[in-house]
């Protein structure tokens, strides 16, 4: 097994709501949505952000697009206009969801274009 | 079939106004449709409004009228935006003062008001409405001392009443993001209040382009660096058909990029259960929608369903939460992150010797780890320079104004080369936001459409 780190082969973004943040994770077809889907489950994502996130970690699929969309709780230092934070409205939670990294076969990490 | 087209012209109070100049003149709109307010800007404007009462509406109102007023007069096109903020009526009455001033006539200026409910938290609470927070179910009574406003979230119809009274440009205060673009499409359509996924469509497309260039190439998470024109980007539009399919675009020969990455990204942005995203018009479900690259910069949208609309409405409250003050001082080679954790040591030590009272004292280092925090990796290699940023949360103004005056000391008395000093920055204060929900009626039993018509002086 090889692994492969979340940024070389998705996309992410995060929004903020009251003190919740959620990350839209983009996968570039369907064999990696089912490999996200397998490997970035919420329970890990919920791990990955120990210290920023304190609340629960749900996860909703959208095969459609090949795409999740994690709903972090607790997660901003009380929200945007209350935190005292730099990143005061969780702007960098997607790239800091890309930094997981997740197992692939040796052949697709070969395969892997960037 | 029968067309309409939108455009977008603002993200958030403080964006650029020139993306939407050129979607008025290049981009064959019928419509420009404005997003002034994030859940932060009522609490920026509340406190505009607690300085001047005739403030409490988006400053940039006056600059983006001037820019856009003569293709009001020219084209036909109307505006509507949600600039009104706290102060809606007030924002009307630049907009009539910036007319008159371009010498416009024949103009006609809608208020939607009623989404301000401060004034009418006892009597919800006599109706035995619970206002408990909508995450947390916290009692009220905790903050109600200290709310500054509230405001429901109100939908697309009354704007679009004010539309079918003639007018050219709608401003209200809290109207959400996607009412602004929904409304021109329920106003040229006709559509029924029960037309679930064409009203869902509408909310999408919405909801794709109310954060302007998110859609068009701005803060794309793929391979940014091949995107064009950043400097001149241009803004989403948005060609909707009357099936309820539309592309997004943007003006030719402005820069960014949409294609379905660019667009997918927007998508989820700010999204919880994304086949049930809720909003006063429609409950809507993404989770079908299909993104097709159908040109150079066209992206089609289809599939996208809808739900019937909630029997409430959400209400946005925000409280007094404290205050804070912070610094931001920067240390150079060799051993800058030692340097700057000598003085976050030092600093936290004075802060208990003075005894100052704060709720929390926060260390970052900034090139480090200020914004991933606890996710950052550590550095293996000497760094360059670090900056060190500390914050607090102190109860009173006057209590997180001493913290900054614990700094400049140092610039003698602790370790070496302390630099980049960027000032004492002001005592900040903290707004915390506060969710319920109501029944829906007893907000639209109060909205108030009213409309002002400009006629031509001197």
């Amino acid at each position: 097994m090889a692994s492969v780190q979340l940024k070389d082969v998705a996309q992410a973004r995060a929004g903020d709501k009251g003190n919740k943040v959620n990350i839209g994770l983009f996968a570039p077809d369907e064999e990696w949505f089912e490999r996200f889907k397998s490997q970035v489950t919420p329970e890990r994502v919920k791990d990955h952000f120990k210290g920023l996130v304190k609340g629960d970690v749900v996860r909703y699929e959208l095969p459609n697009i090949h795409a999740f969309n994690f709903v972090l709780t607790e997660a901003l230092d009380g929200g945007g206009s209350s935190s005292i934070r730099m990143d005061n409205l969780g702007k960098c939670f997607g790239a800091n969801l890309l930094r997981m990294e997740i197992n692939v076969s040796k052949e697709v990490r070969k395969e892997e274009k960037r | 079939m029968k067309k309409v087209r939108i455009g977008a012209a603002q993200g958030f109070y403080g964006d650029t106004i020139e993306p939407a100049v050129a979607t008025a003149k290049k981009g064959d709109v019928q419509y420009i449709c404005f997003d002034a307010l994030a859940e932060l800007t009522m609490a920026i404007l509340k406190k505009d409004q607690m300085k001047n009462e005739k403030a409490g509406y988006t400053k940039d109102i006056s600059l983006q009228m001037k820019a856009l007023l003569p293709y009001v007069r020219e084209k036909g096109i109307k505006l509507l935006t949600n600039a009104g903020g706290i102060n809606p009526e007030g924002a009307q009455q630049e907009i009539i003062r910036v007319a008159e001033e371009l010498g416009m006539d024949d103009l006609k200026v809608a208020v939607v008001t009623g989404d301000n409910v401060l004034h009418r938290i006892d009597e919800f609470q006599d109706r035995g409405i619970s206002l408990n927070h909508l995450e947390t179910d916290q009692p009220i009574e905790t903050v109600k001392d200290k709310l500054v406003f509230a405001n429901a979230y109100i939908g697309a119809r009354p704007i679009v009443k004010a539309l079918e009274s003639g007018a050219d440009i709608v401003v209200t205060g809290r109207t959400t993001d996607t009412a602004q673009f929904l409304a021109p499409l329920i106003h040229e359509f006709g559509w029924g209040e029960e037309e679930w996924d064409r009203l869902a469509s509408g909310v999408f497309m919405g909801h794709l382009l109310e954060c302007s260039a998110q859609s068009t190439g701005g803060n794309f998470s793929g391979n940014w660096w091949e995107i064009e024109g950043f400097d001149r980007i241009g803004y989403p539009i948005a060609e909707f058909s009357e099936n309820g399919d539309f592309t997004v675009s943007k003006v030719e020969d402005r820069g960014g990029l949409v294609t379905v990455d660019t667009v997918k990204e927007q998508m989820l942005y700010e999204i919880h259960d994304p086949a049930n995203y809720i909003t006063p018009d429609v409950v809507v479900d993404i989770t079908n929608v299909q993104l097709e690259n159908t040109g150079p910069n066209k992206v089609k949208v289809t599939g996208t369903r809808g739900k019937p609309r909630p029997e409430t409405l959400k209400v946005v409250m925000g409280y007094e939460n404290g205050y804070t003050g912070q610094v931001m001082v920067g240390f150079s080679w060799p051993d800058p992150l030692k340097k700057a954790r000598k003085v976050d040591e030092i600093i936290r030590k004075q802060i208990k010797q003075r005894g100052l009272d704060y709720d929390e004292v926060r260390t970052d280092f900034v090139g480090y780890n200020s914004l991933h925090g606890p996710l950052a990796h550590e550095y293996e290699e000497d760094l360059n320079e670090i900056y060190l940023r500390m914050a607090v949360r102190a109860k009173t103004k006057k209590e997180a104004a001493k913290f900054s005056r614990l700094f400049p000391p140092l610039a003698l008395n602790g370790p070496p080369t302390m630099s980049g000093f960027t000032g004492n920055t002001a005592p900040r204060a903290l707004i915390g936001m506060w969710s319920a929900l109501i029944p829906r009626e007893l907000v639209e039993d109060h909205i108030q459409i009213k409309n002002v018509e400009v006629s031509a002086i001197g």
